[in-house]
């Protein structure tokens, strides 16, 4: 989808950021973030380690307070909002995954459904299948009974893709979700990601591949190590230049099927 | 799927089980027949008494405590997302035993005692967790590592009140350090705060289980965190406070009951919750049984029944656990 014809169909913006900052504490204030996340918009966020790309994503999912600015999500100030609420718009894959006590695969899938149901409400039919649906699309299936101990990291990382996927939300933010998968995982899960995005939704994603995220994002933000920030689309970021001091580490460029790819220099 | 929907039935017959075994069972045995005689409303005068006046109440009391034990386990396990969590590990216990054993020194009556310990669970839960909050981090090690210390350090406090103590008043005081019914009086409020808590903590099960899985995820499904947490300590506490009243510090029971049905029925809360309540009453009732009866017409504190059942099986859980 060209950007001529997104300005056109011009829906309003799910996700509004207005001179945010986020709060990470010891370092001092960051470049505030201005910027709009619209249906149909894949967001990677590129940065060093420490850069604050999780921080953010936490942000944005209201579960931290930023030090400055706001948040607007489909247009209300996101910390006025009821969790609940948020829960049916944003959905959040986690980094790391804390699982204290013993549970399956499928129960994990399904308590996607938590922020739909009344507290006296069981899980119904419909829930149970749109839980295996996810677990289908992430490779799944047929280990619905499985101990998420049991589970490779990989297929941890999945689940937890699952889980969001059944929580249905209309953002998806996605805490570095190629974590722990194999080459043809990390493109099946963005290739889901794609067709959400393709379908209305939108994403915000943290990447540590420039190659993946300038194939599946259509926008990016660079977070700097100093707190400096820029964004845009896909296209304008994709600065050799911009892209080596963001990461501190001189690359060779060059290009496959038109798209730009980058690998880091080695001697 | 069917697992779950017959588990509660069993347990609830089991529970009628073990309360007509506790009726049944004494100095003077009863047959089952004289035992339904009587709960029917006939049977001999001796028999009445001693069963409407003695044994019933002490059982319902024992049921109720031990119910009331396991939920406060299964509650603060979740909360803390620690199997090892439960009232007597966290200190709350000895914080009531703390109180009671006060009263008692001062020469205070049944209900001031009952009073006192209330105050000391509830105490210890603020001390706990006011601690354990610090800087605005609510991490479960932090707050278990707390409760281990409190408790070790109300274990000392109680050690000179013993020390300090007139030898008369000793043998009733090391009844109540180990848990023993037979000071329970009525088991009605105990059976209320069960019902009122099991029905409160039932529409929460989904959120529990969602909290399992780490206070962040929790909030991005929906839940309310903070809050969520607060109506949990609070109603540990008082379940704790009213468990501790009515029989004293009794070991293991929040321990091992939330831990087991954990292993046979998974960690769904909204089946672990009611089934605590149950196979807690049922483990208390029958303990108590067996410290009345054992060597009779001595009594045991029936917290030494549940210790030296707890013991083995928490030693094995953690063997497990590796």
């Amino acid at each position: 989808m060209s950007d001529s014809r997104l300005l056109q169909s011009a829906p309003a913006p799910l996700l509004t950021l207005m001179d945010l900052v986020v709060d990470i504490p010891g370092r001092g204030d960051g470049a505030p973030l201005n910027l709009d996340i619209r249906a149909g918009q894949c967001w990677g966020i590129l940065g060093p380690n420490g850069a604050g790309k999780s921080t953010l994503l936490h942000t944005l999912a209201g579960l931290r307070p930023p030090r400055r600015g706001t948040i607007r999500l489909q247009g209300q100030p996101l910390g006025q909002l009821p969790r609940r609420r948020i829960a049916r718009l944003l959905g959040m894959v986690f980094q790391d995954h804390q699982d204290g006590f013993p549970a399956t695969v499928l129960e994990t899938a399904l308590i996607g459904r938590h922020p739909y149901l009344r507290p006296w409400e069981m899980e119904s039919a419909e829930d149970h299948q749109a839980a295996l649906k996810a677990l289908r699309q992430v490779d799944l299936a047929g280990m619905e009974t499985r101990l998420i101990a049991t589970l490779s990291g990989g297929e941890r990382q999945r689940l937890a893709i699952a889980t969001a996927l059944t929580q249905d939300p209309r953002i998806f933010l996605l805490d570095e979700p190629t974590n722990h998968l194999d080459l043809h995982h990390q493109v099946a899960v963005l290739d889901i990601v794609r067709r959400a995005v393709a379908q209305g939704r939108s994403a915000v994603l943290t990447l540590h591949d420039i190659n993946l995220a300038a194939r599946y994002c259509d926008h990016l933000l660079l977070m700097y190590p100093g707190g400096e920030a820029c964004w845009g689309t896909t296209r304008e970021m994709l600065v050799p230049n911009a892209l080596e001091r963001l990461y501190g580490q001189a690359l060779v460029t060059g290009e496959v099927e038109g798209v730009p790819v980058f690998f880091p220099r080695t001697r | 799927m069917s697992r779950p929907a017959l588990v509660l039935p069993i347990l609830l017959g089991a529970a009628c089980l073990s309360l007509g075994i506790a009726v049944a069972l004494g100095s003077v045995p009863l047959t089952p027949t004289e035992t339904l005689a009587v709960l029917a409303g006939g049977g001999e005068p001796l028999h009445r008494t001693l069963i409407l006046e003695l044994r019933l109440p002490r059982a319902l009391a024992a049921f109720a405590t031990g119910g009331l034990l396991a939920v406060a386990g299964a509650l603060m396990q979740v909360l803390l997302r620690n199997p090892l969590a439960d009232p007597y590990v966290l200190g709350l216990s000895g914080g009531a035993a703390v109180g009671a054993l006060l009263s008692m020194l001062a020469g205070l009556g049944m209900a001031m005692v009952s009073g006192a310990a209330f105050a000391g669970a509830l105490l210890s839960t603020l001390i706990v967790f006011g601690l354990a909050h610090g800087t605005g981090s609510w991490t479960p090690t932090r707050l278990l590592l707390t409760g281990v210390v409190v408790a070790a350090g109300w274990g000392a406090f109680i050690s000179f009140l013993l020390a300090i103590s007139p030898t008369t008043e000793l043998p009733g005081m090391l009844y109540w350090l180990m848990g023993d019914l037979s000071h329970a009086h009525s088991p009605w409020p105990a059976w209320i705060v069960l019902v009122v808590v099991v029905l409160v903590a039932m529409p929460l099960g989904r959120s529990l289980n969602v909290l399992a899985r780490g206070p962040l995820q929790a909030a991005a499904l929906g839940v309310a965190v903070r809050p969520l947490e607060w109506t949990l300590y609070g109603v540990a506490a008082l379940v704790t406070a009213t468990a501790v009243t009515m029989a004293g510090s009794v070991g293991f029971v929040g321990l091992i009951v939330p831990h087991m049905l954990r292993l046979v029925l998974g960690n769904d809360q909204r089946l672990i919750l009611p089934a605590s309540a149950l196979a807690g009453g049922i483990l208390l009732t029958l303990a108590d049984t067996l410290a009345r009866t054992l060597i009779a017409p001595q009594q045991l504190p029936v917290g030494v029944i549940t210790a030296m059942l707890g013991v083995p099986v928490f030693l094995y859980l953690l063997y497990r656990s590796r």
